[in-house]
């Protein structure tokens, strides 16, 4: 193991340039680490996000040596071959400055594919008994851990040539609730995530479940998502 | 258009891909048979003459190849070319339907 990282950090807007930095390398070092090395060393106008630096709040997300990662969990040691690392803004977002990207479309893409739990019972109401290994509720729990990072968002090919697409995350959320039994948005919700700008528009790359840092596969949920809406719309329920 | 429909193309290619994956198969081990053993033309065209099977078989053919291919280019246009809506969706309806007719006038060919 080489005592220094070669580094270079995206730096300024869409326009800007890569620009290198030497970091000392640390065992168990993480890419967030570097980062952070770099804003509190060397130079403190580096512009990066991060909360919980514990792999819960997804805000640390970028690209690393060309591949879209939570950079608290991604040790360097994983990615860094030949002791060099290139790091960048996510892909597919809108560049705000250096590593910040503005998140507003990707959040507003939850909203738009109803991403909000829509329930009927009131407080005076009994809890609802969901049966963990009824099949549904195994659908939803196979997709309800995601962290909003963007990662899956940002790995899309389908997003970058489809401006509309509502993206990974937000269909593996609309599938989530699909497959909630409290939930009551049910056919509303197939109509706002159907067509060209919703699930029927994935390719099925699979590049969001290659890399999503929860495991998560988009993929399926969207693969549920294109048969639900295919049987509503033969029922003339969409 | 409107979520239903974009839903139903989608249905429809699907469809379209399950018949083509038979056909395709089936015109294939034709067309090795066929070369295999040495059949001419003219010999082919004597035995898939006045067969309706034949006819069905490339009619259901050429529609699911009439219905698949323009479902598929819709998403190439709009993804490759940025070429969305009304007039991309009459000149894929237009390109379906040559498709459709020049493939059905070929499968009346080999048959009468």
């Amino acid at each position: 193991m080489s005592e220094t990282l070669r580094v270079s950090v995206w730096r300024g807007g869409a326009d800007g340039a890569f620009r290198h930095y030497e970091v000392p390398r640390h065992a168990s070092q993480t890419v967030l680490d570097v980062v952070t090395h770099i804003q509190r060393r060397i130079d403190p106008t580096l512009a990066y996000r991060f909360a919980c630096r514990v792999g819960m709040c997804g805000s640390c997300a970028m690209t690393v040596n060309g591949t879209p990662r939570w950079t608290c969990r991604t040790h360097v040691d994983a990615v860094a071959a030949g002791g060099a690392l290139q790091i960048g803004p996510l892909r597919n977002l809108p560049l705000i400055r250096d590593l910040v990207t503005d998140m507003r479309e990707f959040f507003d893409k939850w909203a738009r594919a109803r991403g909000r739990f829509e329930g009927e019972r009131t407080r005076r109401d009994d809890f609802a008994r969901v049966e963990p290994g009824s099949p549904r509720r195994e659908l939803a729990e196979a997709g309800i851990e995601c962290i909003g990072c963007g990662v899956c968002y940002s790995a899309c090919d389908v997003v970058a040539w489809n401006r509309d697409y509502l993206g990974p995350a937000a269909l593996n959320r609309a599938w989530t609730l699909a497959n909630d039994a409290r939930d009551v948005a049910g056919a509303e919700r197939l109509r706002a995530v159907a067509g060209d700008a919703g699930c029927h528009a994935c390719h099925t790359h699979m590049s969001c479940s290659e890399r999503c840092p929860k495991r998560i596969s988009p993929t399926a949920g969207i693969s549920g998502l294109k048969r639900a809406s295919a049987a509503a719309a033969l029922r003339g329920e969409l | 258009m409107s979520a239903r429909a974009e839903t139903l193309l989608w249905a429809a290619q699907r469809a379209s891909a399950a018949v083509l994956a038979l056909c395709v198969a089936a015109h294939l081990a034709t067309v090795i048979y066929a070369v295999r053993g040495g059949l001419s033309a003219a010999e082919i065209l004597g035995r898939t003459r006045g067969e309706p099977g034949w006819l069905v078989f490339y009619v259901v053919f050429v529609l699911a190849v009439a219905v698949h291919a323009p479902i598929g280019l819709r998403a190439v246009c709009a993804e490759w070319l940025g070429w969305r809506g009304r007039s991309r969706d009459i000149a894929l309806l237009a390109f379906a339907v040559l498709l459709g007719w020049t493939g059905v006038r070929a499968a009346i060919g080999v048959f009468a």
